[in-house]
Formats: structure tokens, C-alpha cells, sequence
């Protein structure tokens, strides 16, 4: 258990002071692995924003008829009677013209202009909620309920709502798939580094077989050091995507609060950094455990 | 302790450099292995320490049958072994003192135990004020005692030395020599390769010669 501790510290040292021996080259592995992984990681953070405030809209999807204006209060209440009968239809409601109108009038400023109009312009409205969460059921309701008599037309008032859902799952995906493609790249930047300093090390490994070294003994040092280089390179990217939030917010200040969810934009949070580092070692231990094993299978 | 027995060695498209080589090696002998250069000298050393494989024959090293070891158990074998190579193999990026804890490193010695063990060492091969030197600034009969103590460093019960004073003029090969007589002595088995026994003189060995990769009677 000592000699396990003791070759694990050594291995740790030694990757440690590569790092420090190397700086400049390593500072600059790190920017590269930092950049790869901040773009999936920004990606991220907007999707989650664009996420956040999707949800936060009225998540019941809502469809409004509107009358044409002619029409009489006996044609509203026929439209009325075809909709409680509907299948797709959960609750109803009736909005006349006088009550939208007054409701209007209820904005500052827009009093006198109404006044001024001499009538109202505004038709009568039923406002329905459909039975159950699909928005589908609505849509084929609006498209049916256009054909009916004194129907001006119908707007289902969560179309954007339910685009801005699906540009959220699409940048989900699109996400992923530069995770993943990123993915491969750090193993690879990680893969070349080690297979680096392999080169400069040939001498340092072939003495060390011929002294009883361990292939585990010889791989530890480099695992050390593409695990390290992987913490590195994701604290990197953490540290880039909060400062882009962080100028995103001064510049653009009030205005994107507007577009914004509820309490602000969303940063990355604990446990998110974490997988981030997390995934990011994790994949440059493997890069370092390819090129390692890579190199002692073929002087094996 | 050391048997090896029918042993060939044939390396891809080259002539044998070995042939049917038989022989036991007892605990605490010193083996002084001399023939001209190319007879096989730097292979049979090659074939005990298991960096090498026979093409025919068993290597047996302390009852274990060295060319049936598997990869893995390799290492294990090779650390009851002092190696002494002609060219040193120091790592010149590094002290005296980190070249010659190597083997410590290896075997799992942390700390204070290594460093007092290396400094033993160095006291034995005459070099102890130099372990911060680098190998580069030393003179080559200084290399080869780094080399040296790095091959005892972990206290091996055999040592295998190929060509150790070849490079080195009179004087400084006539310490090589004494240290290896200093090893015998304490109980160590050796096992010298040297096409030049005139500097061994001084040692009491059995001879052991090769001509052609073929031992000579």
C-alpha cells in the first residue's frame, strides 16, 4: 500500500513538474483543449437559457376565434354551441367585442384613439383550451374551425412558442453533436502531446524495462499528465463560457433581461462545471492511455 | 541459480549467434565470459535477463523458466538483475542521484528508505559528493561507476555486466574491477562479459569462453 502511494505520488511529481518544464507548451495545450470544449459548453448555456424561457411561457397552448365583425351575437353563440360539442375542446370562453374593447381601453394612451375611431373595430372571440396537453388536437381544430360559418379566422397563440421549443430541441442536438465531435478532438490533442513527449522519453522508457519497470509504471506519469492537461484545458473552458456571459451581460445589459428568463441569464452551474471537468479528464487519460499503450505495444 | 540448457539463439535473417549453449551458474560465482567480439558474449547476458528469447533451449534463472514467462512477469524477473551496459545508459536529463533511484522508483521505494540507499550506493562506487552532478559532466570511468551503482542500488543478487571496462583507459578500469571484486565478496553472483581478461586478471572467476556462439570446451 506504501510503494502503491509512493509510485502514484512520484507519477503525480513527475507529470507536475513536465507541466512546469514545459510551460509555454502547455499553456498553449491547454488554450487549445480550453477553446474546443468552451464551444459546446457556450452552445449549452444558450440552450438552456432559450430553455428556460420556453418554459416559463404559458405552457398551455390556446386557440383564439375570431368572428367576423358583422357577425351576430345568435351566430357567436352557434360557434359557441359547435365548440362545447367538440371533441378537442376543454374549456371555452367568450370574449365580445365590447369586453375586448374595454380591455383596450385599459392600456394608457390608447383611451382617446378608440374614442376616436367612432366604433369598435374589435370582433367578438372565443377563446378555447384544448382537452389535454397536444397542441396537435388544437391545430387540427383551428384548421377545421376556419371553414365555419362567420369564422374571420382562428390563431393558435403558442405557434411561436412551440417554434422557439423546437429550436431548443434542434440546438439540444446540434449541441451533442459537437460535444461529441470536440470529444474526439481533445482525446486527439491529448493522443500527440504524449505521443511527444514519448519521443523525448524513448531513452528514460527503454532503461526503465530494463531495470523491471512495469508497463503501469511507465504509463502512470503520462496518464498524470493528460489527466491534469484535461482538468486544465476544462477549467479553461468554464472560466471562458462565464466570461462571455459575464461581457454578454454588460454589453447588452437591460435589453437582453427582456429575452432573458425570470431572475436573469443562466450561468453554469456547480455540478455542471464538475461533469465538465469530470468528462474532460476523463478523456485526456484516455488520450494518454492510447498513445501510452499504443507505444509500448510496438517497442514490446 | 543461473541454467541454461541447449540454448540457441537465431536472430531473423542473420547467421546463429548462439548454439547449443549449456551451462549452470551457482550462487556467488563470478563468471568471467570472454571470447572475441561477435561470439555471442552480449546475447547469452541478453537471454538471462530475459531481453532477449531463445529460438531453442530453457534459460532458467532461480528455478523459473525464463522463456516461458509471460510479458507481464517479465519486469518482476528483471529486478533480482544488476545490469552494467558498456554505454552506460545513464539518462543525461537528470542528476547522478535521479539516475541511480531509478530502480528504487521502480519497485516502490518511497522517500527517505531510497535516498539512503542511493547514497550507499554512491559511497560504494566513490562518488557520493557528486549525486547532484549531472552524468554529462562526469568522466567516463565516473559514468560507468554511476552505472554501477545504479545496477546495485536495489541490492540484486546477480549482476550482469557487458563489456563494463571497454571504453575506459587502464586506471579507471582497474577500479571498475576492484568493485567488482568487492561485490563477489559480499556474496553477489557476477557474471562479466569482457573480451579483455588481461584486466580481470586480478579477480579469482571461472572462464567461461565463447568462439563463434558456441562455448569452447
Amino acid at each position: 500500500m506504501r510503494s502503491w502511494l509512493a509510485q502514484h505520488g512520484f507519477a503525480f511529481r513527475d507529470a507536475l513538474g513536465r507541466f512546469a518544464r514545459h510551460l509555454v507548451p502547455s499553456v498553449f495545450n491547454i488554450v487549445v483543449i480550453g477553446v474546443a470544449v468552451s464551444l459546446p459548453l457556450g452552445l449549452y448555456v444558450t440552450v438552456k437559457n432559450l430553455g428556460a424561457v420556453t418554459g416559463q411561457l404559458d405552457a398551455e397552448p390556446q386557440l383564439t376565434l375570431f368572428m367576423v365583425p358583422e357577425a351576430s351575437a345568435e351566430e357567436a353563440e352557434a360557434v359557441g354551441a359547435r365548440l362545447a360539442q367538440h371533441p378537442a375542446v376543454g374549456k371555452q370562453r367568450f370574449v365580445p367585442k365590447t369586453e375586448a374593447l374595454d380591455g383596450l381601453k385599459r392600456n394608457a394612451g390608447m383611451t382617446e384613439i378608440i374614442d376616436n375611431l367612432g366604433r369598435n373595430p374589435l370582433p367578438d372571440a372565443w377563446i378555447v383550451s384544448g382537452r389535454g396537453g397536444d397542441p396537435a388536437t388544437l391545430e387540427s381544430l383551428r384548421q377545421e374551425a376556419v371553414r365555419w360559418p362567420k369564422v374571420d379566422h382562428a390563431q393558435l397563440d403558442t405557434a411561436w412558442a412551440r417554434k422557439l421549443d423546437t429550436a431548443v430541441r434542434v440546438g439540444r442536438a446540434v449541441t451533442l453533436l459537437i460535444a461529441g465531435l470536440l470529444a474526439v478532438a481533445l482525446a486527439a490533442v491529448t493522443f500527440n502531446t504524449i505521443r511527444l513527449q514519448i519521443l523525448t522519453r524513448r531513452e528514460e522508457i527503454e532503461v526503465s524495462k530494463l531495470i523491471g519497470a512495469t508497463d503501469g509504471f511507465i504509463r502512470r506519469p503520462f496518464l498524470y499528465f493528460g489527466l491534469l492537461q484535461g482538468i486544465a484545458g476544462g477549467l479553461a473552458a468554464c472560466g471562458l463560457v462565464w466570461a462571455a456571459l459575464a461581457a454578454l451581460q454588460a454589453q447588452v445589459g437591460p435589453a437582453l433581461l427582456a429575452l432573458a428568463p425570470e431572475g436573469g441569464l443562466l450561468g453554469l452551474a456547480l455540478p455542471e462545471a464538475a461533469a465538465v471537468l469530470g468528462v474532460a479528464s476523463a478523456l485526456g487519460w484516455l488520450g494518454a492511455w492510447l498513445s501510452v499503450t499504443q507505444h509500448l505495444w510496438r517497442i514490446g | 541459480m543461473i541454467a541454461l540448457s541447449g540454448v540457441s539463439k537465431r536472430y531473423p535473417g542473420a547467421h546463429e549467434a548462439l548454439r547449443d549453449i549449456t551451462l549452470r551458474i551457482e550462487r556467488g560465482e563470478l563468471i568471467l565470459l570472454t571470447g572475441p567480439s561477435g561470439a555471442g558474449k552480449s546475447t547469452l547476458l541478453k537471454l538471462i535477463a530475459a531481453i532477449e528469447r531463445p529460438t531453442a533451449g530453457t534459460v532458467t534463472v532461480s528455478g523459473q523458466n525464463v522463456a516461458r514467462l509471460s510479458k507481464r512477469a517479465i519486469p518482476y524477473l528483471r529486478r533480482n538483475f544488476g545490469l552494467v551496459f558498456q554505454d552506460h545508459k545513464l539518462l543525461y536529463d537528470r542528476s547522478v542521484f535521479e539516475n541511480v533511484v531509478l530502480p528504487l522508483r521502480v519497485a516502490g521505494f518511497d522517500g527517505r528508505e531510497a535516498a539512503s540507499r542511493v547514497r550507499a550506493a554512491l559511497d560504494k562506487v566513490g562518488l557520493l559528493g557528486r549525486e547532484r552532478s549531472n552524468p554529462i559532466s562526469l568522466s567516463g570511468g565516473e559514468q560507468q561507476r554511476v552505472c554501477i551503482a545504479r545496477a546495485v542500488v536495489h541490492r540484486p543478487s546477480i549482476v550482469l555486466a557487458d563489456e563494463p571496462t571497454a571504453n575506459l583507459d587502464a586506471e579507471y578500469a582497474r577500479e571498475i574491477v576492484a568493485l567488482f571484486g568487492a561485490f563477489h565478496q559480499v556474496g553477489v553472483t557476477l557474471m562479466v562479459a569482457t573480451h579483455d581478461v588481461g584486466t580481470f586478471a586480478p579477480l579469482t572467476s571461472r572462464r567461461i569462453e565463447l568462439r563463434g556462439g558456441a562455448l569452447v570446451p
